[in-house]
């Protein structure tokens, strides 16, 4: 399954590196990253692939909800389909 | 390939622009619990619901879960009990009723809809035991939603079913006055009914459907007023298309939300209902939508032009975002859900004649309306018979789900909580009407039944 990890928030040192050390810890492979800064709000993408991930998405959201609060930044993952069906036609 | 944009877009549609699939509802044939036993019906049908229905709640949280989408009600919808229930020994229909509402708190759902009469034609003997047993079953259970089909562009409309439905929601509404007459909220009357329709309160499962299926009721006016803000002032052919953009993604949304539950469930997919449904929610209003049109407020002349473009954008683009479009399909205008329809009717811009021009455009009808609590049945009645006649004549569905509220009159505000919202009592004409009603009969169909 490929998922979208979505950071938004105030930009700080170490939001990248915390994030990506969840996915490497969790065997979650990071396929693309971008970020642009919107109206001065760090945002972030990130396209993983869970094929050989050790944890399922429950527990993923779960970690990154909770190096969110310690970031004080949001942070989701959603099935990456909802972006494909919304934006892509074929 | 999908970019950074894509992905902040559709996340801003959800986190602040109310962007929700409204219903996923399961549809259940009772066609085989049928039995000349009353408790063996009630058997069969609360043991078919909570079995076909166990994963439905979990299965909806799943997938909002998984792909950070609220669902906001998972429901289900089952066969017009009239039918069901008709060949039983069964005096009233009110012991179903009860077992429907056990049967959806054990599956944990939010409603069920199909304690249902179709009597456009007529009535058979169960059509009649189930609308005289509509106001007590609906007082005396929680989740329990009711239709009564009264006529169609192929049918005409059923004057005697008109006028005993006036009397349904005088006498619900006595019954449930301690909660300001919240029954009727849970009461629907239809012209032109539809057999797939996801939305309550008048969800049932049509015997033309198999045995077993889900829909989707996709919602989203906040996003598609967000997308106006962006064409201030352009011309309406770009309001059209900003709208038609704009219903096709929320509909995408639906679509995989379907999709994945008909494949968890092993159910087939029935339809996506293209709707535009508000919430009491601030930013989630189809009033705001046609304000942003540049009506000063809902209810200004202009209002119905504004509807109906609105209303046909949405199906245009929600359309080809879907495989399988059914339902009522079109912008909904609940009063009492609607912040922005709420604050027209305090303000006095919008009036019951008003509401009923706009349902000759939208996808319903005179929805969530409370009236005074001393509305006649007889005007109810003609109520009824006015919005029947524009869906009979209009080939649409229309409906009414009114509510006289005990004690109350113009001026006053009634509490429903929730979805439900709260709502201001709207003026009725106070010309009688009771002649019109007591004639009874049937208003033939129209000329344009005559298709073939």
């Amino acid at each position: 399954m490929k998922v979208v990890i979505t950071v938004v928030g105030m930009d700080r040192t170490g939001i990248i590196a915390a994030v990506s050390q969840i996915m490497a810890e969790n065997e979650v492979n990071i396929l693309t990253i971008n970020q642009v800064i919107l109206d001065g709000i760090f945002n972030m993408a990130m396209i993983v692939d869970m094929e050989k991930a050790t944890i399922d998405l429950e527990q993923l959201q779960k970690l990154l909800k909770e190096k969110g609060n310690v970031l004080g930044v949001e942070i989701r993952a959603q099935n990456q389909k909802i972006f494909d069906a919304m934006h892509q036609v074929g | 390939m999908l970019t950074i944009h894509d992905v902040l877009e559709t996340n801003q549609m959800i986190q602040k622009h109310n962007l929700d699939v409204r219903t996923i509802t399961m549809g259940i044939s009772l066609l085989d619990c049928c039995s000349s036993d009353g408790k063996t019906l009630c058997r069969n049908i609360y043991d078919k619901i909570t079995s076909y229905g166990e994963h439905l709640v979990a299965t909806g949280e799943d997938i909002a879960r998984e792909y950070g989408v609220p669902i906001i009600n998972k429901r289900v919808a089952v066969t017009p009990i009239s039918l069901v229930a008709g060949a039983s020994d069964l005096k009233d229909y009110v012991e179903v009723a009860k077992t429907m509402d056990r049967a959806a708190k054990e599956i944990g759902i939010d409603f069920i809809g199909g304690f249902s009469a179709l009597v456009e034609r007529g009535f058979t003997d169960g059509d009649r035991r189930l609308i005289d047993s509509i106001a007590e079953s609906l007082a005396c259970t929680e989740l329990v939603c009711s239709s009564v089909a009264v006529g169609s562009t192929k049918a005409g409309i059923n004057m005697d079913a008109v006028a005993e439905m006036g009397h349904v929601f005088k006498k619900l509404s006595e019954l449930t006055k301690e909660q300001d007459a919240l029954g009727c909220a849970k009461l629907v009357v239809f012209s032109n009914a539809v057999e797939d329709n996801p939305f309550m309160a008048g969800a049932f499962h049509g015997v033309t459907q198999g045995d077993c299926c889900v829909s989707v009721g996709v919602s989203g006016p906040g996003v598609v007023k967000r997308a106006l803000e962006n064409v201030k002032g352009e011309p309406f052919d770009v309001v059209a298309e900003t709208i038609k953009k704009t219903a096709f993604k929320i509909t995408r949304v639906g679509q995989l939300v379907a999709i994945e539950a008909s494949k968890r469930l092993n159910v087939p997919f029935g339809i996506i209902d293209l709707s535009l449904a508000p919430t009491p929610a601030v930013g989630d209003s189809v009033a705001d939508i046609l304000e942003e049109m540049g009506l000063e407020s809902c209810g200004a002349s202009g209002t119905t032009a504004a509807l109906a473009l609105l209303n046909d954008a949405v199906k245009k683009g929600g359309l080809m975002a879907s495989s399988r479009v059914g339902g009522l399909s079109g912008a909904f205008i609940p009063v009492s859900e609607d912040k922005g329809m709420l604050e027209a009717v305090g303000r006095g811009s919008l009036s019951l004649e008003k509401l009923e021009a706009m349902t000759c455009v939208c996808s319903v009808g005179l929805d969530m309306i409370a009236i005074p609590g001393d509305t006649s049945a007889a005007t109810i009645s003609a109520i009824i018979a006015d919005e029947a006649s524009i869906g009979m004549i209009n080939n649409k569905t229309t409906a009414v789900r009114v509510i006289p509220v005990p004690g109350k009159s113009v001026g006053d505000t009634v509490e429903f909580g929730g979805l439900l919202g709260y709502c201001p009592i709207i003026n009725v004409n106070k010309y009688k009407s009771d002649a019109f009603i007591a004639r009874g009969g049937r208003i033939p169909a129209p000329m344009r039944s005559l298709t073939n």
